[in-house]
C-alpha cells in the first residue's frame, strides 16, 4: 500500500511537469495582453503571436512523432498545410453563409480532420518503412502537396463548384462566381479570426491531449514498439495499429497549427518557405534543439527561433548569418558533450539531463 | 494431451538448412531444456515457435490449436511469451510501465478514454498498478518501479524481462539463456525463482540453457540440438548420459 503512494507521487511528479508549462504558458499569454491592452507592443511583435503558436503547434506535433513514434517524418509542413488550405477554403466559401464564430469551429474542424485524413493515408504505405527511408518518403509527400495546391484553381457560381488543374479560364465560372483558390496565388481573403486567445487554449489543448496521450495505455504501446519493435510484438502489441494512431494524432496537431496560420494572414500561398520543406525542416528543428521527447521544449524553441529574426531586422543584411550562429550555438549548448560536462560541473542543468540524474540517483 | 505439439518444424535460409525435422511434444506444467553446441539453432526453434521467423515446414500446435505462421502479437495472444539471448527492454520506460505494457491484452480501455482521461482510465491504470507490482513483487522488483529499465543492474534486466513475459499471461513461457552472464550465485537465485514461478503462475517451460548445472538441477526433460537437428530427447538423466550428447556437447 506504502508502495502504491510513492507510485501516486511518481505520476503527479511529470503531472507537476504539465502543470508547470501550463502556468508559465498562461502567464505568458496575461502578460503579452495586459502589454497588448497599454499599447506596449510593438505591431511586429503583435504580428507574431499567433504564428509562434501556430509553429508550437506544429512543433508539438512532429514531436509526438519524433520522440514517441521514433519515426524522423520530414513531411509535416504537408499535414500544416493540409490545415490549412482546407480550413481556408471552407471559411471563404462560407463568408456570409454561416455566422462567425460556428464558421471558425466548424473550418476548424474541417482543417484538423482533413490533416488527420492525410496523415493516416500516408501512414499505411510509408510506415511500413522506417528511419532515412521513411524521411525521404514523407519529405515528398510534402512537396507534392505544396505543388498540387500550386496548380488548383477552384472556384463557385451558381451553377456549384468548378474544378481545375490548368488555369483561371478553364474553370468556366460565370461572372459575378466567386474564386476561392487561385493557383499560386492561393487563398485570398480568409477571415483573419485566429486571435492570439483561441490560439493560447488550442495550444493548451494540445499539450494536455499529447500528454494524456503518452501517459495512456496506448501511448506506452507506442513507446514500447519505438523502445523495442521485436520485444512489443512477443508480448502481443499490434504494431501497425499503434504506429498508424499515433502518426495520425500527429498529422491533426499539425493541421490545427494550419488553420490557425491560415486564419491569420490575408494571403495565403503554398511556397517553399511556407509549407514546403524549408517549413518541414524548421518545425524539426525546433523539435530537436528544444529535445526531442519534450513538448515544453519544442514550444519554447519554436516561439525563441520565431522571434529571433524579427527582432535581427534591424541587422539588415547580417541578419540570417547572424541567426545561423546563434543557431549553431544554442544547439552546441543543449547537446554537445563537452558543454553537457561543463553544464554539469557548474550546476546548468536543462530538462533531459535534469531527468538523467535523477533516475541514476534512484538506482544507487 | 501435450500443451505444446511441434512436428517436422523446418526452416532454410537460402541454401541454409537452419533446422530441419524438429520435433517436440511438451506436457503441460513440465520444465522442459533445449540445449546444444553454439549455432545448433536452439534460438532459431525459439523464433520460429513465437512467430518472428515464418517455419519453411512442419506445424506448431499449441493447446490443440495450429499457430503455425501466425503473427507473433497474435501467437503471444494464444499463449506464448519469451525472454531474449540480449535483453531487450523498453528501455526508456520504468520498470513498472514494463510489466504493464505486458498487461497491455488483459487490461483494457480506449485511446479516447486515455486521452480524455475518463473515469474508467483511472480505474482501469489502478487496477494495472496492483497488479504490475503484485507480478513485481514475486521477484522482489516492485522496490525498483519507478526506475527506469535500462538503469537497473543486469541480473535485475533478466528477471525484469521473464516478469514482463509472465505479465502477459502465457500458457507457455520460453526463456533464452536465463542465466548468461551470471555468477553461481545468481544462477542458484534463477533456479530458485523459475521454481517459484512454475508454481505461482501455472506455467509450462522451455528453456534454453548453457549451464549444465541449472540444467540437470531443474529440468525434467532434455531435447538436444546439433547442427539443426534433434540429437538426443528423453528424460534429462537418459539424455545426459547419452554417449552422443557427451560427444557432440558436453565433453568426454
Amino acid at each position: 500500500m506504502k508502495k502504491i503512494n510513492k507510485l501516486a507521487l511518481f505520476a503527479n511528479k511529470s503531472n507537476q511537469r504539465l502543470f508547470t508549462t501550463i502556468s508559465v504558458i498562461v502567464v505568458l499569454y496575461v502578460l503579452m495582453t495586459i502589454l497588448d491592452g497599454t499599447g506596449n507592443l510593438s505591431s511586429l511583435m503583435k504580428g507574431l503571436l499567433v504564428p509562434v503558436c501556430a509553429y508550437s503547434l506544429v512543433a508539438v506535433g512532429l514531436n509526438l512523432c519524433v520522440g514517441y513514434l521514433g519515426e524522423l517524418s520530414l513531411g509535416h509542413a504537408g499535414f500544416m498545410c493540409v490545415g490549412a488550405f482546407t480550413s481556408a477554403f471552407f471559411s471563404k466559401a462560407f463568408v456570409g453563409v454561416i455566422p462567425d464564430v460556428p464558421r471558425f469551429i466548424l473550418s476548424l474542424l474541417i482543417g484538423t480532420a482533413l490533416a488527420a485524413l492525410f496523415g493516416f493515408l500516408i501512414a499505411i504505405p510509408v510506415l511500413r518503412l522506417s528511419g532515412d527511408y521513411l524521411a525521404i518518403v514523407t519529405l515528398a509527400f510534402g512537396e507534392i502537396i505544396k505543388n498540387v495546391i500550386n496548380v488548383l484553381y477552384v472556384g463557385v457560381d451558381s451553377k456549384g463548384v468548378h474544378f481545375s488543374m490548368k488555369d483561371m479560364m478553364s474553370l468556366g465560372m460565370e461572372p459575378g462566381g466567386k474564386i476561392i483558390i487561385n493557383g499560386a496565388q492561393g487563398i485570398t481573403g480568409t477571415p483573419r479570426q485566429s486571435t492570439f486567445t483561441i490560439s493560447v487554449i488550442l495550444l493548451l489543448l494540445a499539450i494536455v491531449i499529447t500528454f494524456n496521450f503518452v501517459n495512456s495505455r496506448t501511448g506506452r504501446a507506442v513507446k514500447a514498439i519505438r523502445d523495442n519493435q521485436i520485444a512489443a510484438e512477443t508480448v502481443g502489441l499490434p504494431i501497425t495499429k499503434y504506429k498508424l494512431i499515433a502518426f495520425t494524432l500527429s498529422a491533426a496537431i499539425a493541421g490545427v497549427g494550419g488553420v490557425l496560420y491560415a486564419h491569420n494572414i490575408s494571403s495565403l500561398t503554398a511556397t517553399t518557405n511556407t509549407f514546403g520543406y524549408n517549413m518541414s525542416i524548421m518545425i524539426l528543428v525546433y523539435v530537436v534543439l528544444g529535445g526531442i521527447g519534450s513538448f515544453s521544449g519544442s514550444i519554447i524553441a519554436a516561439t525563441i527561433l520565431t522571434l529571433l529574426p524579427e527582432m535581427l531586422r534591424g541587422l539588415s543584411n547580417y541578419r540570417m548569418l547572424i541567426y545561423s550562429v546563434v543557431l549553431i550555438m544554442l544547439m552546441l549548448f543543449n547537446w554537445a558533450p563537452g558543454i553537457l560536462k561543463w553544464r554539469e560541473a557548474h550546476g546548468i542543468k536543462n530538462f533531459k539531463s535534469i531527468l538523467k540524474s535523477k533516475n541514476t540517483k534512484e538506482v544507487q | 494431451m501435450s500443451l505444446l505439439e511441434v512436428t517436422n518444424l523446418g526452416i532454410s535460409f537460402g541454401g541454409l538448412r537452419a533446422v530441419d525435422e524438429f520435433n517436440i511434444s511438451i506436457d503441460k506444467g513440465q520444465l522442459y531444456g533445449l540445449i546444444g553446441p553454439n549455432g545448433a539453432g536452439k534460438t532459431t526453434v525459439f523464433n520460429m515457435l513465437t512467430g518472428i521467423y515464418k517455419p519453411t515446414d512442419g506445424k506448431i500446435f499449441l493447446d490443440g490449436v495450429d499457430i503455425t505462421g501466425k503473427r507473433t502479437a497474435d501467437i503471444n495472444k494464444a499463449g506464448i511469451a519469451r525472454t531474449f539471448q540480449n535483453i531487450r527492454l523498453f528501455g526508456d520506460q520504468s520498470v513498472l510501465d514494463n510489466v504493464k505494457i505486458g498487461l497491455h491484452n488483459s487490461f483494457e480501455y480506449s485511446t479516447a478514454t486515455g486521452i480524455f482521461r475518463l473515469p474508467k482510465y483511472f480505474a482501469t491504470e489502478k487496477k494495472m498498478d496492483e497488479r504490475a507490482l503484485e507480478i513485481l513483487s514475486v521477484f522482489g522488483l516492485d522496490k525498483d518501479a519507478d526506475v527506469l529499465a535500462s538503469n537497473l543492474p543486469y541480473g535485475k534486466q533478466r528477471q525484469l524481462e521473464i516478469a514482463r513475459a509472465l505479465a502477459t499471461n502465457p500458457k507457455l513461457l520460453l526463456l533464452d539463456e536465463p542465466a548468461a552472464g551470471m555468477n553461481p550465485n545468481e544462477t542458484k537465485d534463477l533456479m530458485n525463482t523459475i521454481a517459484l514461478i512454475r508454481k505461482e503462475f501455472d506455467v509450462t517451460i522451455l528453456l534454453i540453457e548453457h549451464d549444465m548445472k541449472l540444467v540437470s538441477g531443474i529440468c525434467e526433460k532434455l531435447t538436444v540440438l546439433n547442427f539443426g537437428r534433434v540429437l538426443s530427447q528423453g528424460e534429462t538423466s537418459t539424455v545426459l548420459n547419452d554417449p552422443e550428447v557427451i560427444k557432440a556437447y558436453l565433453g568426454e
